[in-house]
């Protein structure tokens, strides 16, 4: 669960800078910037989670350094679990939050301009405000999907039951566990519940918000 | 005090440069007039900051917003320039007041006060509601006002009424008369529609592909016939005037405009009152000497100062110097021989007083 939520907390504003950039600035490279974001989709996950092994390793580019400088180690803790969520998650948070920022009328960025605000201003108060079902429906989704990333977390995290450990991960153990269906039937249904819930608020808080924002 | 306006552009599309330049006073209402794509939005997306022309300087009342020759091109947001837009483009997430107050909250307060303004637009009751739940007119009252708030220097407005339907248009217009007496600010409005141009402005600029056809007081461009304006199907002749006195027996009310005198339909309007009138080039007849025992009230004498060629075969239009402005006549080529008009004659123009058209000042 706090390894979903972590996940979530970190990824969702990088989501929400890398779609604004995506929505609203053409630039060279942007098509690149744009199939990297959404590689985890296509990626099998294992793949994912062995380039993340390389990159985040202890002898990893990234890696060594956080570990010289910092101290902190991202491979099998569940620090790591949230990197990798975050990283799976990442296409459907950034395509959500770019959707409905395209549904953002820039002249309304234009109105505010004349106003007097400055481009932070317009992004906060403005841009982002209007975006806001997108971004919560999107963290939701991202949410909910954390709580069943497999792949990518068993490559990079391992499954260390209490601290890497996510819902698939558990029910996997269970099931290798002679006598375990039970409990592999428990968490399957746990998931089923938290999915359906996960769904169900973010179509909920969607429409509230559309219906706050005149929509 | 004015607005000096000067603007050169290409567009990558377009086959011709478009070279614009006027001043007009300021504090006053400049109505841009003309077809599409006769540059008019160009001018406000220039003036606001938003479109940097290839060339284009840029005055209000002495102080520089743009000039592009010294490198001087302030950014919109620092611009002070308020621009409505035609289909208002309020922050729907906002209340009506919260949007009111986006532009306040980021400037210096400045002359135009909350209360003030709220009051001017009649949006009062509006004020804890969302933008969504207006209707279109109450929308653009709101929309102005957030414009006023932000204490510009300058107020663009981009046909604000073209989105409105007769009735909503109706009444939106009282507001603007009565804001544009009560503010002292120089105003651009973008407008083809003549009649909401002839009501509102006090100064015109005609635009037509990219070059400005003339500019001026509106009743100086409304009297002209050199004019595109003139050649048009409604041309009128715009003159300003006050109520001079009632006959309430002849039921009728004396108008003054410099020294020519109109008697229209009785007015319900105080004595000294502004007005502006309308008289229709079609409906203005030509006479060497006054006619005697004629239904008409008005015979007004002054001086031809241009005849042009009018809209139709054989048709002419004469424009007639009077000391508060002028009026224009659409008569036949054949009028014209026979009363042998050409610039400098006198001639007396005779108007019905049911053909002038009061408008509220």
């Amino acid at each position: 669960m706090t390894v979903a939520a972590r996940a979530v907390g970190f990824g969702l504003p990088l989501a929400v800078l890398i779609a604004w950039v995506l929505a609203r600035y053409r630039f060279p490279g942007r098509s690149l910037l744009n199939a990297l974001v959404h590689l985890p989709l296509v990626l099998p996950p294992v793949v994912t989670g062995w380039l993340l092994l390389i990159i985040f390793g202890i002898r990893g580019p990234v890696g060594s350094l956080l570990d010289a400088w910092f101290g902190v180690r991202l491979v099998f803790t569940s620090t790591g679990a949230s990197l990798a969520c975050a990283v799976m998650t990442f296409p459907v948070m950034v395509r959500s939050v770019r959707l409905s920022l395209e549904t953002v009328d820039p002249g309304l960025e234009l109105a505010a301009r004349t106003l007097g605000a400055g481009r932070l201003d317009r992004l906060f108060n403005i841009t982002l405000p209007l975006a806001s079902p997108g971004i919560l429906v999107g963290g939701i989704v991202a949410y909910a999907t954390c709580l069943g990333e497999f792949g990518a977390v068993i490559t990079f995290a391992a499954n260390i039951p209490g601290e890497t450990q996510t819902l698939p991960l558990a029910i996997y153990s269970a099931l290798q566990i002679p006598g375990g269906e039970k409990q592999a039937a428990d968490l399957s249904l746990v998931s089923l519940a938290l999915a359906l819930i996960g769904l169900l608020i973010s179509e909920w808080a969607g429409k509230r918000l559309n219906a706050a924002l005149g929509r | 005090m004015s607005l000096v306006f000067r603007l050169r552009h290409r567009f990558p599309s377009a086959q011709t440069e478009m070279d614009m330049a006027f001043e007009v006073p300021s504090p006053g209402l400049t109505v841009l007039f003309g077809p599409s794509g006769a540059g008019k939005s160009t001018v406000l997306s220039a003036a606001a900051g938003l479109l940097r022309p290839d060339s284009c300087r840029i005055e209000v009342d002495g102080r520089v917003l743009a000039d592009t020759n010294c490198g001087i091109w302030l950014p919109p947001e620092r611009r002070r320039v308020g621009l409505v837009f035609q289909d208002s483009k309020l922050f729907p997430h906002m209340s009506v007041a919260t949007n009111l107050r986006f532009g306040m909250r980021r400037t210096e307060p400045g002359l135009v006060e909350y209360n003030e303004v709220v009051e001017l637009l009649g949006i009062g009751a509006l004020l804890g509601r969302r933008p969504h739940t207006l209707s279109g007119g109450e929308r653009q009252r709101v929309a102005i006002g957030r414009a006023l708030l932000a204490q510009p220097h300058l107020l663009l407005m981009d046909e604000p009424l073209a989105n409105l339907d007769a009735a909503r248009k109706a009444e939106v217009m009282p507001y603007l008369t009565s804001l544009k007496t009560a503010l002292r600010l120089p105003v651009l409005y973008v407008s083809h529609a003549l009649e909401e141009a002839m009501q509102l402005a006090d100064s015109m600029v005609l635009l037509e592909a990219g070059h400005v056809m003339g500019y001026g007081s509106i009743s100086e461009i409304a009297g002209r016939a050199d004019l595109p304006l003139a050649r048009r199907d409604d041309a009128a002749a715009l003159l300003l005037c006050h109520v001079a006195g009632h006959d309430h027996g002849r039921a009728l009310t004396r108008l003054e405009s410099g020294e020519a005198t109109f008697w229209v339909p009785l007015l319900d309007a105080p004595v000294g009152a502004g007005c502006r009138i309308r008289v229709p080039a079609r409906e203005v007849i030509l006479a060497g000497k006054a006619p005697e025992e004629i239904s008409l009230h008005n015979i007004v004498s002054g001086t031809v100062r241009r005849v042009a060629e009018g809209p139709e075969r054989h048709s002419a239009l004469v424009e007639i110097a009077l000391s508060g402005g002028a009026l224009l006549s659409r008569v036949t080529s054949d009028a014209i021989a026979r009363l042998r008009l050409r610039s400098g004659s006198s001639v007396l123009a005779l108007i019905k007083s049911t053909s002038i058209e009061v408008l509220p000042a």
